[in-house]
């Protein structure tokens, strides 16, 4: 028994240093064991679905951008080559290309849901708008990466698409403009779309993702429309254990004190 | 809101008129001042020092005149830091924002594109020229032109020039005719003499047509194909800035010309549906 112990509290020991330190693990703890309605369903994993999506897209973006040139000399060969030439670059490149459909399926799948079990009401108003955002920034990404390949179908597309903003009344050829940088699609369009695509909405992004989530798990999980339970009337839970503390602090003799 | 207002106008007018960045600095400025004098007031910074209930003629309950405000350190520093932290966030933003933002209107212009001798555009007949806007640029910067000669007029030359832009969303028109046939090349421009006269030209990507004079005779476009300007030194046809046309009355050499300023396709440039564009950026 106690060689059992003191390896559990060898094994607990970074963990507790880390949580007395920055109060992390009970962060993490708090988030992934928060209370939600029993009769929850899979139909309330549609945004943790969209979530996963989203970090998929990051991380293939940010490996795809370590081989693609965002240059209209280059662009296209750099395409061609990550496809062709480089080790499993079919897969990565396919990943993104397809995990962008997925992640707009998602949102408008997820958004749905939202509606359809009421989700977005009081309390739960700026969580819906926060919601919009995110999808029109989500289709924003889209239309910028979509001139990234710069082959002829993304050219005509991107084309087609500045002239469609620039019909917008008064501000339309305003706007039309600052998309490519110019009268017409020029030298830094691409780059321009690039660092739009890849720095500039991923940043807002991340940001609304946060709070987004920071909203969700401060106002919980809606129960489904359907529920037989009143809101609030499940048993009252005992209150927490007392966290592990007072465990890792250094003392004299150089060894932990054991609680 | 006079902010924004303001600095927008500020910006506008950097591409616009000095005056108007005059005038946008001026109501920024000002709504600035109104803005800072907002935040201190309702925020009750001043020390009060007793509470009562206010009375309607200002006075204490003992008649005594209320006295007069005064702002403590903390309000000051309060303030001066909101202050000088909006002044630094300011002057890091604002060229970013403008770096971003206005090389997009300025320098639009491109000069004047020699397209080759007059002896490659024969009297009568269509040739596509193909040719760099900007060379520096590459290859990004090619557009096409379908050139004709319609002779001279009073001994003036005559040229119909009709930008491939298509008036609806800016997709690539092509002649309704053969174009697969042998091609000239004048340094970077290339020229595709037309054998046979194309019946009109149309759009691959949603279907707009039109006539050789570039009218819109069917389809989605809002009006008749784009025009460049044309000039003619020592022997050689130049382009100029390309123009808009609503509609073109006759042909060739006699045609009447509704000319317009440049605008992206598929905005209305006569009617009451080119209301909706008022300003046009700078081109």
């Amino acid at each position: 028994m106690a060689t059992r112990s003191s390896r559990y509290e060898r094994i607990m020991y970074p963990i507790d240093w880390l949580e007395e330190r920055s109060g992390l693990v009970g962060g993490v703890r708090y988030f992934l064991f928060r209370k939600v309605p029993g009769d929850v369903d899979w139909f309330q994993t549609l945004g943790s679905a969209t979530l996963t999506a989203f970090i998929v897209q990051a991380l293939t973006g940010a490996i795809l951008a370590m081989y693609y040139k965002p240059d209209p000399q280059q662009a296209y060969s750099s395409i061609t080559h990550i496809t062709n030439d480089i080790w499993a670059g079919w897969l990565v490149r396919g990943m993104h290309r397809w995990g962008a459909s997925v992640f707009i399926i998602l949102m408008f799948l997820h958004m749905g849901r939202v509606f359809l079990f009421g989700a977005y009401k009081y309390p739960r108003e700026l969580n819906w708008i926060i919601g919009v955002l995110l999808l029109a920034l989500g289709l924003l990404e889209g239309f910028t990466g979509y001139l990234l390949p710069w082959d002829q179908t993304s050219y005509w597309a991107t084309t087609v698409g500045i002239n469609l903003n620039g019909t917008a009344p008064f501000v339309g050829p305003f706007l039309a403009q600052f998309l490519q940088g110019g009268t017409y699609i020029n030298a830094d369009t691409l780059s321009r779309f690039y660092a739009i695509h890849m720095l500039l909405i991923p940043g807002a992004l991340i940001a609304l993702i946060l709070l987004h989530l920071y909203l969700v798990v401060r106002l919980g999980v809606t129960s489904p429309p359907w529920s037989r339970h009143p809101a609030g009337s499940g048993p009252i839970e005992p209150p927490p254990a007392p966290p592990r503390t007072g465990l890792t602090r250094p003392e004299p003799r150089g060894r932990p004190v054991r609680g | 809101m006079g902010l924004a207002v303001g600095v927008v106008a500020l910006l506008v007018g950097l591409v616009v008129n000095w005056w108007i960045v005059v005038a946008g600095a001026a109501i920024a400025v000002a709504f600035a001042l109104l803005w800072v004098r907002d935040l201190a007031r309702p925020r009750r910074l001043t020390e009060v020092p007793e509470l009562e209930p206010e009375r309607r003629d200002g006075r204490r309950r003992d008649g005594a005149p209320l006295p007069p405000r005064t702002y403590g350190r903390s309000a000051f520093l309060e303030l001066s830091t909101l202050g000088l932290g909006g002044v630094i966030g300011g002057l890091v933003t604002l060229p970013a924002l403008g770096f971003m933002t206005l090389p997009a209107f300025l320098k639009q212009r491109s000069g004047a594109r020699d397209i080759g001798p007059l002896s490659d555009y024969p009297v009568g007949k269509f040739v596509v020229a193909t040719f760099m806007a900007r060379p520096e640029e590459g290859e990004v910067s090619r557009r096409t032109a379908f050139v004709r000669n319609n002779g001279a007029v009073d001994g003036r030359p005559s040229f119909t020039i009709i930008s491939n832009h298509c008036a609806h969303l800016g997709c690539p028109v092509q002649p309704n005719t053969d174009v697969n046939v042998p091609h000239k090349q004048y340094r970077d421009v290339t020229l595709i003499p037309l054998p046979s006269p194309p019946s009109g030209f149309g759009c691959p990507c949603h279907g707009g047509q039109y006539d050789t004079e570039g009218n819109r005779i069917a389809g989605p476009p809002v009006r008749a194909l784009d025009r460049y300007g044309f000039s003619v030194r020592g022997g050689h046809l130049f382009l100029e800035a390309p123009f808009s046309v609503s509609h073109v009355e006759g042909e060739g050499a006699t045609a009447r010309i509704h000319k317009y300023t440049f605008a992206f396709p598929g905005e209305h440039i006569d009617g009451p549906e080119s209301w909706l564009y008022p300003i046009q950026p700078p081109h």
